[in-house]
This record gives C-alpha cells, structure tokens and sequence, in this order.
C-alpha cells in the first residue's frame, strides 16, 4: 500500500473509532451498527461474488445457519456466546463448502449458481420453520443477560465496536485478495475461467475455498445478531431480503473493490433514513411509507443505470488498484 | 517430448479428428496446417485436456497426460493460446500476465517481476497498466502470447497466433516466437499465414477433415498433391501441373 493509501486508511479507521463519541445518541449509534454491520455482510458477499464472480441469491443462508447454530447451542445447551461464536463461523464455512461442491461439480455457473444459492436458502426457512431444535416459526429467543461475559451489553456501543472489527477484518481480508496469488486467481476465474484453467488454476478447488471462507465470514454476523437482538426466527435467518441487501451494497458500492460494500453500505442507510422522513414533510401525506420507498427505488434504479461499476466505479481506480509490485 | 498416437474425437456423427498421430521433438518447432474445420483446434483442445477425446493417447515427456484437466496439463508444462483470445478483460496487462506467472511462485513480488519480463519480451512493456480489453488484436495476440509464456512451459501450443494481423505484425510475432523457440521451448503452432509457417516450422502436419494427410518439410508440403487438393478442391493438382497460371 502507498503511503498516501496508508494515512487515508489510518484516518479512516480513526474516523469509524471516534465516530461514537462525537455522536452520542443511541439513534446515532444505532445506525452506525446497521451501516457497519450491512458493510460487513455484504463484504463477505463480495468476496465470492464481487472478486471471483460467484454471484449469489441466497448469501443470507450463512448467516441464518451461523444465527441458529449460535442460539441453539446457547440456549439450549447452555454454551457461552463467545464460545458458540467459532462454531457459527464453521457451519458458514461448513455451508459453503458443501454448496460449493455440490454446485460447482456439477458444473453450475453464473445464474444456475444463483439459483442454486437462493434455492439453499429458501430450503433453510423452511427447515428451520419445521424442524422442532429451532423451534419453527416461534423462533428462540435468549434470555436477556447483559454482561460482557455473555456477549450481551448494556451500551450499544459495543456492539458498534464489534461490527466495526468485523467490517475491518472482512475489508482486510479483501484487501489482501488483491494482493495475493489466491486473489489473482479468483479474479481469473471471475474474468474468464477457461483461460484461467489454460494457466493451471484447479479453478474448481479455489472457487470451493472462496465460497468456504466467505460463508464462515458471514457466518460468524449471526452471532452478533442473535446477541444484540436476543431473538432470531426463519424469515429473519433465511429472508431473501438480507441476501439482496448483502449484494445491494457491494453492486451499489462497487463489487469487487475493498471499499465499496461500505461506501454502498453508507449511502444505502444514510438515504433510507433521508427518504423515510421525505413523506412528511409534504403537506396532506398521511402514509409517508409507500413514498418514501418509491424514492429509495428510483435512486437505486439511477444509481445501477448510471454507475453499473458503483460508486468506486467514479474514482475510475480499478485497474490500478492492483498495480506494481 | 509430445506424442499424439490414434486421437480421435467426434461430435455427434461427424469425426472431428480421427485417427490423428503426431509427435513433437524438444527444441522443436511444429505446425498444424488444414483448411478450415479441419479439426486443428479440436486437436489443440483435446491435447490441453479441455476436451477430452474419444479414442487415442497424449504422451508427454512418457507420461500419459490423456485426459487430464487442463490445469493438471499446464502443471506437467504445456501451455495454449486461444485462437479466439481470452483476455482476462477487466483486468490491467500486467495483471493477466502475473496470472500466468503466479502458476510457478506464490510470491507477488516474482510472479510481477515474471510478468514484467515476459512482457516487454513480447513488446507489450508500454501497455502494462492498460486494461486488457482496451488492446487491439494485435496486443491481444501478444497478452496470449505472454500469458501462456508466463507458466514456463515446456511446449507451447500457438492456435493462430498471427491471425488478423498486418504482414509487420506478422514479422514481429514470427521473430518472437522464434526466439522462443531458441530459447529452448517446444513449439506446435497452427496457422495460416503460410509466410510465417515456412520461415518457422521444421515441419509441418496438414489436416483435412480431422485426418492428417501429409507431413514433412514445409517445402515438400506446399507441393504435395494431396494438400493442393485438400486446399483448391479435388482436381486441383493435375490441373496445376498441366496448366500452371491457368489452373
């Protein structure tokens, strides 16, 4: 990294650990750990789809697993949220590796493979709407406890803190694919997979091991839900609405480039919250809510239209950011 | 060092290569010559293991490479271009070049020193930072060219490197792939630019409907009966006897 690159990181980083205290309101709070955690996720999104082209529907099915593999074991077996949070991150990894073999032996590719993501995930609802350990469609809740050793807090700054570590290590993680010989290869394979082959890449084998690593990553967010909500249910775990939300970031932001799940992340909640408040402001508009989403939509449609690489896509950097030596 | 013996390969009822038996020598340089659907990229492709072939074996260096995926071919050091280039397009030159480079070391550091050298082999130094889709057919050709050239193979196969390109052009890449060759890699190129083919190739296979129909010497071959009919239509060959210019 330049040194230009590192200073505009380090203030960056400085930026999102002060960010609390300059902010103090817990609304302030709150929506820092919604764009931080979203950022999060849809990096973990961006790993498999933004750097090697894996585009999944249903990325949100590594989080339910990790959401209910961390409640269960928890609540009924009575393991220490810290301690459950690894497993969650294994079942991910454990969930992507098996849809990872499964759909690329058989040779599934580009919207098959999206199919096949949305399709595991629906499959999750419905398990875990039916199956008695998760309780269908009740859902589990935990036990309100709030100590640190139980991974719960009193101030949610620390659950802002925690998604901001999450966001940092995923987005460190991204940056290292684009600095390494498994990134270079995802890219190959993203960018053309019979050449990428001709070059030697067992391209199989390395998109496994993405789909693998991205799935424990967005794994281990379902712990921090299930700890800061104390509650998780199918539609929440298994709702196709994360996994769009995961992929809006990353597409809105620029998919395939460190920064841009969080920049989408940024824009997508700071305009959330913008057009949520537009309704009332015009006179004689009892339900704000149904424009408000007419707003957001037609944004988003401007944004896709107008910025098909996303906002990075405007700094132009995308084939220098991986440069020389 | 490469031997093909009895490969065939057909799709549905048609034998796009039957019962095609070929060898390359180390050091040497070979080319595959045909009209078009001759078979030619069939052969490379089934050789590259990204077809795999119905009948026949792949030999390389006594191994038996028949069938293998194409990244376990690339491993045992035979490398390919596409006839039809396959840039890596929304990556920069350099970029596409470190992929080929990264198949012999996992260090960044190498695989771009790697990348930067076999560049400016093949005159593409000044274009490293331009994205791959932004080069002409020429660059293209050369990013093929420099990719495959990256994963220091042994053998490399050319599918119609020089295709589309201007008789400069042509001259260039000739003059590199020949200082490829010295520089001790194996060469089996197909082409059509029969300038290029005669001032390279030691000797030369012709194809004509998945078989081959002669080899030998490139001068031998341009005169041989059966390639002037496989190219000018059956007849061909008498009639250019009698008649020369009139044929």
């Amino acid at each position: 990294m330049s040194r230009q690159g590192l200073i505009l990181t380090g203030v960056g980083v400085l930026a999102l650990i002060a960010y609390p205290w300059v902010f103090r309101s817990n609304y302030a709070i709150n929506v820092g750990f919604l764009v931080l955690f979203a950022a999060y996720l849809g990096q973990t999104w961006n790993i498999a789809g933004g750097f090697a082209g894996q585009t999944s529907f249903g990325h949100v099915v590594f989080f339910g697993v990790g959401a209910y593999v961390s409640a269960i074991l928890h609540t009924t077996y009575g393991v220490n949220p810290w301690l459950a949070w690894p497993f969650s991150a294994l079942a991910g990894a454990c969930v992507g590796w098996l849809i990872g073999v499964l759909s690329y032996r058989a040779g599934l590719k580009g919207s098959y493979f999206a199919l096949i993501t949305l399709a595991v995930a629906e499959v999750g609802r419905i398990l875990a709407n039916s199956v008695p350990i998760t309780r269908g469609g009740l859902g589990i809740l935990v036990r309100a406890d709030q100590r640190a050793a139980n991974f719960q807090f009193k101030d949610p700054v620390w659950f802002y803190y925690v998604a901001l570590a999450l966001c940092l290590l995923v987005m460190f993680i991204a940056w290292r694919l684009t600095r390494t010989r498994f990134g270079a290869r995802l890219a190959a394979i993203r960018e053309n997979e019979d050449a990428a082959q001709a070059l030697g890449i067992d391209s199989f084998r390395e998109k496994v091991k993405c789909l693998t690593l991205s799935g424990g990553l967005c794994g281990a967010g379902g712990t921090v839900y299930v700890q800061k909500y104390l509650y998780i249910d199918p539609s929440i775990a298994f709702g196709v609405d994360k996994s769009v939300e995961m992929l809006l970031v990353s597409l809105i932001g620029g998919a395939g480039t460190v920064l841009g799940p969080l920049i989408g992340s940024g824009v997508l909640h700071v305009m959330g919250e913008l057009t949520r408040d537009l309704g009332n402001m015009l006179p004689g508009v009892s339900n704000a809510q149904p424009l408000s989403i007419i707003v957001y939509g037609a944004i988003l449609i401007a944004i896709v239209a107008w910025l098909p690489d996303g906002l990075m896509g405007l700094f132009g950097r995308r084939s220098k950011e991986v440069r020389r030596a | 060092m490469l031997e093909v013996s009895g490969l065939s390969k057909a799709f549905g009822g048609l034998a796009a290569v039957d019962q095609v038996s070929l060898d390359v020598g180390s050091n040497e340089i070979v080319a595959l010559i045909g009209p078009n659907g001759a078979g030619k990229t069939t052969l490379f492709s089934a050789i590259a293991g990204f077809i795999r072939p119905d009948k026949g074996s792949v030999r390389f260096l006594g191994r038996d490479v028949t069938g293998l995926p194409p990244h376990r071919i690339c491993a045992c050091g035979i490398a390919r271009t596409f006839q039809i280039t396959q840039p890596f397009a929304r990556l920069s030159v350099l970029e596409n070049v470190m992929v080929g480079a990264y198949h012999t070391t996992r260090v960044r550091r190498e695989a771009a020193a790697r990348a930067e050298d076999v560049a400016r082999q093949v005159g593409l130094s000044r274009q490293l930072d331009m994205r791959a889709d932004a080069l002409t057919l020429a660059g293209r050709k050369r990013l093929e060219l420099a990719r495959a050239l990256a994963t220091r193979p042994k053998l490399l196969l050319l599918d119609e490197v020089m295709a589309g390109l201007n008789p400069i052009e042509v001259e260039e890449i000739v003059s590199m792939v020949r200082a490829i060759g010295k520089a001790g890699v194996a060469i089996l190129l197909i082409e059509h630019v029969m300038q290029a083919v005669v001032s390279l190739a030691e000797r030369v296979y012709v194809l004509n409907n998945g078989r081959v129909i002669a080899d030998g010497p490139p001068a031998a071959i341009a005169t041989d009966p059966h390639v002037i009919e496989a190219y000018l239509g059956h007849g061909a060959a008498a009639r250019l006897k009698r008649g020369g210019a009139h044929a």
